[in-house]
């Protein structure tokens, strides 16, 4: 096993050496000191913590660091380079989407995953991408609006 | 216009200075004393401070709250932020405008009546006269007290009160953080507090010699029965507190813990009863229940705390940092004067959670680590199980008809584990890590919350229907060892749950509608108005059987009877489970500050009810807590929240009313009577998971 691993993150290239079973969360928060990904639970039960590595919505709170070898990640601090980040940061907050907002960086990554895969999603697809989230708040109404909202003016910028 | 009256917080804290500051140009900072739970609150307070100002939105910065400079507004819970704080801060800002224009007058030698300002800016007519807030606020006394009435911008002329900016904390939590949790100090060590397993649990062995061996990085803190892992690295101390078995052994100490004290049952006759109920002719006899529930923050508690030269700063996400400081204060044997208490944002806590006891784990730890900072951060299963837990209760429901079919007496009695368990009610210290430090301070005697705070299980016990008679009796049941503390709307929940079913059940035995039926008791017009908007916009009768297994439900209370009406109406059906499919709620809460955080909270109050209803009961394992997590807990997800469609009645002339906590009672009710009445069998305990149908449907 190697002692070093190379990837991605936000654009830019990372390394990360020494322990490589940590899990990439941790990494990111206290490593890179990015904060906006949240530990929930640390069970991949809660989603709090999902990334989007190699564009697909994948939980990061028990993700050893030394699987990602040549992965491209972007975290909630990324979204505003990309076009379909901005539409979806914009869209939460247009629709209050969220009340104490914890659980939304995992949410929102989950829907930046979903609007890169699927540019128009059906209310159904949206629930699908957002359901293994949990949000205590109950904020869902809002969030599924916002990601409706951010697709629909995604759509029609691209007219 | 003129307010009214002096809220307490003010009446407390009447010093200008404490509230609002001009020192910083072209803004003001504001220091409200009540907290940001994600309801949205700073928000709206910023909103009612622009509007008396003249001022944008943003214009105005928010200071959090902090034991050495905050206004003491006490614990930020009971719907009350608005109410209490918004009206303070509104005659705050008042004050201060009348202060700005004097001064202004002065220096210009014109009346003030001749001024007007926009953004901080002074005019005479449309003509700047070259003074603003901040060149005359160095003449201002700002340590003057609030005195005396002021005028008040009427309702009828607000410009930002009534409308929904933005959040002015979501956007940048969503995409950098911001949360306690964030916060990373230099040199900051991380830890994790080993929870004792049960009540009083003794500590008997700790393993030094393996927790080295395998976690050399990890620092062992034993205290009495309080052990941490304290480690530079994180993960280190994760993973040492996830293997805490293999060098930790705990003991049951027979009799250590014992029930604490209560005042009995207490008897409230609620109106003077013309017809004294007997209690063998009775229509209705009935015993509704639920269980124990979970705050079940999505965000695990977390502490941070810095101790240096006999100063202890400590930051949390509490609901009231004042009472907390007295407290660690208290707990640790520090003077006053030297703790500090700040306030950082957290996730949703809905109610007393672990925020207050991971603050005083942070700052037992500092202690031991002068001139260090420590974070403490809980695991899941510590946040789900060793937090304090919503209380468990039941109510039964008496009631006799009359000929005519009408309710003639009515008698209603709950038993309830406490709500009311905060850092120091009843004179207790009430956070775990003291027990753990000395199992004496294991409270010895618990009382309910008064009712001129709402009550706790006496919270909405009184019907809000005009019964002949009509007596309420509370008593608190002490006899597990679980701690129990408040959980949005308290006793509401069940009490609103137990009346508005006896409601639908009596309505049933009298062959009445349900909404006929309680429109025939009911006198408190603003009541009837939103139980007759809920009827509308859901197109009631709930007689209606649109499909086999589908049925409405109703339910309505006012919460703590002085607070917001709501009235909710469920389409339900029932296969398997029960599912909520479409909720209509109509609500009065009189002025909204902002309208779509009224929303937020009156939509995701219920949306959290529907997940206590259907989902949420801890079982405890010989009267302890077993560990938990979202697989053995689950709550609501994307895929079973109903269409909710809200409808406000709004009164601009009327205060505005907290609406966190008005949707949860009458929420269950609707979706257990509609559940009921799809199943033709009455549901009347809490939760109605598949495992209850099938009992239920097993017994009958």
């Amino acid at each position: 096993m190697t002692n070093r691993v190379q990837c991605q993150v936000n654009g830019a290239e990372v390394s990360f050496e020494g322990r490589l079973d940590e899990p990439l969360l941790l990494a990111l928060r206290n490593r890179l000191g990015l904060k906006a990904s949240h530990f929930g639970c640390g069970l991949e039960q809660c989603g709090a913590c999902v990334l989007s590595i190699d564009g697909q919505a994948r939980y990061s709170c028990a993700l050893p660091v030394s699987f990602l070898d040549g992965a491209s990640i972007v975290t909630p601090e990324g979204l505003a380079d990309d076009p379909v980040g901005r539409a979806l940061l914009e869209a939460f907050d247009a629709e209050h989407a969220g009340q104490c907002g914890y659980c939304l960086s995992g949410i929102v990554m989950s829907a930046f995953a979903l609007l890169k895969a699927n540019g128009s999603p059906t209310r159904e697809a949206v629930i699908e991408a957002l359901d293994r989230h949990l949000c205590r708040c109950g904020a869902h109404g809002g969030i599924l609006r916002a990601v409706e909202r951010a697709a629909k003016g995604l759509a029609e910028a691209s007219r | 216009m003129t307010a009214a009256s002096t809220p307490k917080s003010l009446k407390d804290n009447p010093i200008l200075a404490r509230w609002i500051s001009f020192e910083v140009p072209g803004k003001v900072l504001i220091r409200p004393g009540k907290v940001e739970l994600g309801q949205g609150i700073l928000t709206a307070l910023a909103q009612i401070v622009a509007e008396e100002l003249d001022l944008s939105l943003g214009q105005i910065e928010i200071c959090s709250a902090d034991t050495a400079v905050s206004p003491d507004e006490g614990i930020t819970a009971g719907s009350q932020s608005i109410e209490m704080s918004g009206a303070s801060l509104r005659l705050v800002a008042a004050h201060a405008r009348a202060e700005l224009f004097q001064t202004a007058s002065r220096r210009l030698q014109a009346a003030p009546e001749i001024l007007s300002c926009r953004d901080g800016v002074f005019f005479r007519g449309v003509e700047p006269v070259g003074l603003d807030f901040w060149t005359v606020a160095a003449d201002v006394d700002w340590t003057k007290a609030v005195e005396g009435p002021i005028a008040v911008r009427a309702a009828a002329d607000y410009a930002i009160v009534g409308t929904s900016p933005l959040r002015l904390d979501l956007a940048v939590k969503i995409s950098r953080g911001g949360y306690i949790h964030d916060i990373a100090l230099e040199n900051m060590l991380h830890a994790r507090v080993v929870r004792q397993p049960f009540r009083l649990a003794r500590l008997t062995n700790a393993d030094t010699a393996w927790l080295s061996k395998h976690y050399p990085g990890v620092e062992l803190l034993c205290r009495q029965d309080f052990v941490a892992l304290v480690g530079p690295d994180e993960f280190d101390v994760q993973s040492a507190q996830a293997d805490a078995d293999a060098f930790l052994t705990w003991s049951e100490e027979s009799g250590r813990w014992q029930p604490a004290q209560t005042a009995g049952e207490m008897r409230a006759v609620i109106r003077d009863g013309e017809v004294p109920l007997s209690m063998t002719n009775l229509a209705l006899r009935a015993r509704y229940s639920r269980g124990y529930v979970a705050h079940g923050s999505i965000a695990p508690s977390c502490g941070l705390a810095f101790y240096e030269h006999g100063q202890l700063s400590v930051w949390t996400h509490s609901q009231g940092i004042f009472a907390l400081r007295d407290q660690i204060a208290a707990c640790l044997g520090f003077d006053v004067a030297n703790v500090r208490v700040v306030h950082a944002h957290g996730a949703g806590c809905y109610g007393h959670n672990g925020a207050d006891d991971a603050a005083l784990d942070a700052a037992i730890i500092a202690i031991d680590h002068a001139g260090i900072p420590v974070r403490v951060q809980w695991s899941r299963q510590d946040e789900l199980s060793r937090a304090p837990l919503g209380a468990a209760m039941s109510a039964e429901i008496g009631a006799a008809l009359d000929a005519a079919g009408s309710i003639s007496a009515w008698r209603m009695s709950v038993v309830s584990a406490p709500h009311a368990q905060r850092p120091g009610f009843g004179g207790h210290v009430n956070l775990t890590s003291a027990e753990a430090l000395d199992a004496r301070k294991l409270p010895g005697r618990v009382e309910d919350l008064p009712d001129v705070a709402g009550g706790g299980a006496s919270r909405n016990a009184a019907a809000i229907y005009d019964f002949p008679s009509h007596e309420v009796c509370v008593a608190l049941d002490t006899s597990s060892s679980v701690r129990t503390s408040s959980l949005r709307s308290l006793g509401a929940h069940l009490n609103v749950f137990a009346i508005e079913s006896a409601m639908d059940e009596l309505a049933e035995i009298a062959a009445a509608d349900p909404l006929e039926f309680r429109l025939r008791h009911l006198r408190d017009q603003r009541c009837r108005a939103v139980l007759e908007g809920a009827a509308k916009i859901s197109g009631w009768p709930g007689s209606r059987l649109a499909a086999e297994g589908q049925a409405l439900g109703i339910g309505v209370a006012r919460y703590k009877n002085k607070g917001a009406w709501l009235a909710a109406v469920a389409e339900v059906t029932v296969d398997e489970a029960v599912r909520v499919k479409r909720l209509w709620l109509c609500v009065d809460a009189g002025l909204l500050i902002n309208p779509e955080g009224a929303r937020n909270q009156v939509e995701g109050g219920a949306i959290q009810a529907i997940s206590w209803t259907l989902k949420e009961a801890i079982s405890l394992e010989n009267d302890r807590v077993p560990a938990l997590d979202w697989q053995s807990y689950p709550i609501l997800r994307f895929s079973d929240v109903p269409q909710i469609e809200t409808r406000f009645i709004v009164d601009r002339g009327s205060p505005p009313l907290g609406a966190g906590e008005a949707s949860q009672g009458p929420v269950a009710a609707a979706i257990a009577n509609a559940a009921s009445r799809a199943l033709g069998v009455r549901l009347r305990d809490l939760p109605l998971t598949r495992e209850r149908l099938i009992q239920i449907l097993t017994d009958s």
